[in-house]
C-alpha cells in the first residue's frame, strides 16, 4: 500500500523527458538493403556460415513479401532502400568495470534515471545495455553464471552457444511468418539471448534497455528467451529514445520457449517518441512476439506501451502442451496522433490449456487505439478456457477506441468468455478529485492508474513505478 | 466567514440563483431549506466552483478572498468541502489512497511537508471511528459498490480528515435511514468547533433533529425567502413549503 502510494506522489515533468541525443561515434552500413548488405553484418558480426544462409532465406521470403495493410493505423510507407540497416559504437577495448564505460554514455543513464551503477548496488537487477544494436556492458554476468544461467546479447550467444541459438532460433517465429518478422530474421543486428537451465529459479529479473540513439538506423533487435524444464525467469525489458523529427522504424523479434514446467514473465515499457503535437516524427513500432508453451509451462507477457507514432503489435502464446497456461496484461496509452493496433493471440492447441487477456487501452487527444485479438482453439485443445477483457478509455471527443475480437473455437468442451467496455474519463470524477484539494493532473493520473491497476499489478515493483511515471507524463495536458 | 452578497448563476441560459445574500460565521450552522427546484444544489454547486454553472452578478467572499475567483481545487484548498450529493466512484482507486493524494497535495500548496505513513494512518483509525466507518471501506475503491449510506459515511470521513473551515452538506440525508442519518450527524456534530462553519442543505426537517442549526433559510426560485431559527425548520415540517410560495408570491 505504502509503496502504491509514493507512486503517486511522484508527479514528473511534461513534454517528451527523454528527448536528448548522445553523441556516439558509430560504424555503420550504407543504406539499402540487399544481399550484399546482409553478407556484410554477417561478416561484420563474425557469424557462423548457418546464420548467413539464415539470415539469406528470410531476406528472400521478405522479398516476395507484402506490407501488411489490415491493421487499423495509417502511415506512410518506409522506403526500406532508405535505411541503414547497421550501426555500432566503435569499440575502444574490453571494459572491466564501469568506471571504463564511455563517461557520455553513463550520463545517458543517467538521465534516464537507469545508471547501471545504481542498478547494481541498489536493486538487484541485470542490466544488459543495448545501446544502437551493440551491448555495450553485461552486468551481473558473472553471478548467473554461477547458475548456468546465460545472459548476454544476441551476438554473443552466436558465438558462445552457437548450438543453443541454432537449436531455437525461428522456431517460434518462423523467418517467413509475416512481413517484419522476414526483415528482421534478414538484417537483425543485435539484442538479448537468455537461457535458464534445468530447474533453476532466475533469482533476479533480468533486464534490459533498449535505445534507439541514431539517427535513421533502423532498429532490428532479436531477442530468444529459452527457459528449460522446471525453470523459471522473470524478464523486463524498457526503453526510451531520443527526440527526432525522421520515422525510426522498429522491427523487433521476441521468441520464448517455455518447456515443460516452466514459467517465462516476460515484462515490457516502451515508451519510444510518439511525435510531435502535429504528428510529426516518431516511431514506428513493428513488432512480432511470440511464446511456445510446453507441458504445464505458462508464459506470462506483461507490456505498458505509451510511445511510438505506430504500433503493431502482438505478444502471442501458442499453447502446444497441456495444461499449459498464457496470459496477457496490457496497457496501450495512445494520445497526440498515435495510433495503437495491438492485442494478442493466444493459440490453444494442448488439452486443458487455460489463457487470459486483459487489454486496458486509453486514448486522449486526437489518437486511434485499437485491440486485435485472437483466441483460438483448436481440435482436440479440449476442456480448454480463455478468458478476455478488453477495456477502453476516452480522453475527449476527438479520440477513438476499437476492438477487433477473433474467437475460433473448434471444440466442444472448452469455454471462452470476452467481455468488453467503453468509458469516458468523467468530468464528475475530475470534479470529485478537485473538490478535495487535487489539481487536474494529478486527478486525472490518480484515475487513470485506478483503472489500469490490474495490469500495473503484474509489474515488478520497479518497473510498476517507471511505468506509473510514464502514464503520467504521457497523458499530461490531453484533458481541459 | 463567508459573505455571499446578491448571487445570480445560471445554467445553459437559465437562471437559477437570483440574488442570494448570506452570512455565515465560524462556529455557527446554517441549514437552507426549500421544495425542489428551488436552487439548493445549485448553490452548493456554485460555491464549490463547478464550471456548468454560469455565475452572472454577484459576489462571494471567503476569508477575506473573492471565492469565485478561485480554482475548485484551491476553494479545497482554502478550506471549502463540499460532502456530494451523489458521490462519484473511482473504480481502482483505494479509498485510503485517494485520501492521503488529496491531503498531501493540499499540505504541499500550503508548503507543508507530506504526512508521515505513520501520522496519516493514526488520523484515519481516529477519524473512520468518528462516523463508524467499517475497516474495510478504507481499502475498496472510492465509492465503488458502496450502499447510499456507506456513500455519505465515507464524505462525512473525508470532511473528517480534511477538515475544512466551511462545509457544505448537499443532502447528505438523501437516502439514509434513520441509523444511519444518526450516526452522518453525529460525525457532523462531534467536527463541530468554534472555528469552522457549516451549510446543510436539505430537503427535510428530520436531519435537523441530530444537526442543530443556528439559522434556517428557505430558499424558493433562487432567493431566501424567509429566515429564522430552528422553529422555522420545524413550522415547515408541519404546514409544507405552500405558506412560503404564496408569501413569496406577496412580496415578489
Amino acid at each position: 500500500m505504502a509503496s502504491e502510494e509514493e507512486l503517486l506522489e511522484e508527479i514528473t515533468s511534461s513534454e517528451y523527458k527523454y528527448g536528448f541525443v548522445t553523441n556516439i561515434e558509430s560504424d555503420k552500413a550504407p543504406k539499402g538493403l540487399n544481399e550484399d548488405i546482409i553478407r556484410f553484418i554477417s561478416a561484420k558480426k563474425n557469424e557462423p556460415e548457418w546464420l548467413l544462409e539464415y539470415r539469406l532465406k528470410a531476406f528472400r521470403n521478405w522479398e516476395k513479401m507484402e506490407e501488411p495493410d489490415w491493421a487499423h493505423v495509417n502511415y506512410p510507407k518506409p522506403d526500406f532502400q532508405d535505411l541503414h540497416y547497421y550501426s555500432a559504437p566503435k569499440k575502444k577495448k574490453e571494459l572491466e568495470s564501469l568506471d571504463e564505460v564511455d563517461p557520455e554514455l553513463l550520463e545517458t543513464f543517467e538521465k534516464l534515471g537507469i545508471s547501471l551503477d545504481e542498478q547494481k548496488r541498489l536493486t538487484g537487477v541485470a542490466v544488459d545495455a543495448v545501446i544502437d544494436s551493440v551491448s555495450v556492458k553485461t552486468t551481473f554476468k558473472d553471478k548467473l553464471a554461477e547458475l548456468g544461467i546465460i545472459f548476454c546479447s544476441f551476438s554473443e550467444a552466436v558465438q558462445e552457444h552457437p548450438e543453443l541459438v541454432k537449436k531455437y532460433l525461428g522456431t517460434v517465429v518462423p523467418p517467413g511468418d509475416n512481413f517484419y518478422a522476414a526483415l528482421n530474421s534478414a538484417v537483425f543486428t543485435d539484442g538479448s539471448f537468455c537461457y535458464i537451465p534445468k530447474g533453476v529459479r532466475c533469482p533476479m529479473e533480468l533486464s534490459t534497455y533498449f535505445r534507439i540513439n541514431e539517427a535513421n538506423t533502423g532498429q532490428f533487435e532479436r531477442t530468444l528467451v529459452i527457459a528449460d524444464e522446471s525453470s523459471y525467469v522473470s524478464y523486463l525489458e524498457g526503453c526510451t529514445a531520443p527526440m527526432r523529427d525522421e520515422n525510426q522504424l522498429h522491427a523487433a523479434v521476441v521468441e520464448l520457449v517455455a518447456l515443460d514446467n516452466a514459467e517465462i514473465k516476460y515484462s515490457t515499457i516502451q515508451n519510444w517518441y510518439p511525435g510531435n503535437k502535429e504528428g510529426k516524427g516518431g516511431i514506428y513500432n513493428f513488432v512480432t512476439k511470440r511464446g511456445l508453451c510446453m507441458e504445464n509451462s505458462k508464459i506470462s507477457w506483461t507490456q505498458v506501451e505509451t510511445g511510438s507514432a505506430v504500433t503493431w503489435k502482438y505478444p502471442s502464446c501458442v499453447l502446444k502442451g497441456d495444461n499449459s497456461v498464457g496470459e496477457f496484461y496490457s496497457v496501450a496509452v495512445t494520445s497526440k496522433h498515435q495510433q495503437a493496433d495491438t492485442g494478442s493471440k493466444m493459440i490453444h492447441l494442448g488439452k486443458n490449456t487455460k489463457s487470459t487477456i486483459i487489454s486496458k487501452g486509453i486514448s486522449a487527444m486526437q489518437a486511434n487505439n485499437s485491440y486485435r485479438g485472437l483466441v483460438h482453439i483448436s481440435k482436440n485443445a479440449t476442456n480448454s478456457r480463455n478468458f478476455t477483457q478488453c477495456d477502453s478509455l476516452l480522453m475527449g471527443n476527438n479520440c477513438g477506441a476499437h476492438t477487433f475480437p477473433y474467437i475460433e473455437v473448434k471444440n466442444k468442451s472448452s469455454q471462452v468468455e470476452h467481455e468488453a467496455t467503453t468509458s469516458k474519463i468523467g468530468e464528475d470524477q475530475i470534479f470529485y478529485c478537485k473538490q478535495r484539494g487535487m489539481d487536474e493532473e494529478t486527478a486525472i493520473n490518480l484515475i487513470v492508474n485506478g483503472y489500469v491497476k490490474e495490469v500495473l499489478n503484474q509489474l515488478p515493483m520497479e518497473f510498476a513505478v517507471e511505468a506509473q511515471k510514464l502514464l503520467e507524463i504521457s497523458l499530461e495536458g490531453s484533458v481541459g | 466567514m463567508i459573505k455571499i452578497e446578491n448571487l445570480h448563476a445560471s445554467i445553459e441560459g437559465t437562471e437559477i440563483l437570483r440574488g442570494i445574500n448570506l452570512e455565515i460565521k465560524a462556529g455557527e450552522v446554517h441549514a437552507i431549506m426549500g421544495p425542489n427546484g428551488s436552487g439548493k444544489s445549485t448553490l452548493a454547486s456554485v460555491l464549490a466552483g463547478r464550471d456548468e454553472y454560469e455565475v452572472t452578478e454577484g459576489s462571494v467572499n471567503f476569508l477575506g478572498e473573492d471565492l469565485l475567483e478561485l480554482e475548485p481545487e484551491d476553494r479545497a484548498r482554502a478550506g471549502v468541502f463540499l460532502a456530494f450529493q451523489y458521490p462519484v466512484e473511482i473504480p481502482g482507486v483505494s479509498n485510503i489512497n485517494f485520501l492521503k493524494t488529496a491531503i498531501n497535495e493540499i499540505r504541499e500548496k500550503r508548503g507543508q511537508d507530506p504526512l508521515s505513513a505513520k501520522d496519516f494512518l493514526q488520523q484515519v483509525k481516529e477519524k473512520s471511528a468518528l462516523v463508524e466507518l467499517d475497516g474495510k471501506l478504507k481499502n475498496r475503491s472510492v465509492n465503488e459498490g458502496f450502499s447510499g449510506g456507506e456513500k455519505k459515511r465515507n464524505e462525512i470521513f473525508q470532511m473528517a480528515m480534511l477538515e475544512p473551515k466551511f462545509s457544505i452538506l448537499d443532502e447528505t440525508d438523501s437516502g439514509l435511514d434513520i441509523d444511519a442519518l444518526r450516526v452522518v450527524a453525529d460525525g457532523v456534530n462531534k467536527l463541530k468547533t468554534k472555528d469552522n462553519a457549516t451549510l446543510v442543505i436539505t430537503h427535510y426537517q428530520r436531519l435537523l433533529d441530530y444537526i442543530v442549526p443556528d439559522f434556517v433559510h428557505v430558499l424558493y426560485k433562487g432567493r431566501i425567502v424567509k429566515t429564522g431559527d430552528k422553529n422555522l425548520a420545524l413550522e415547515l415540517e408541519e404546514k409544507g413549503y405552500d405558506w412560503i410560495k404564496d408569501d413569496a408570491g406577496v412580496t415578489a
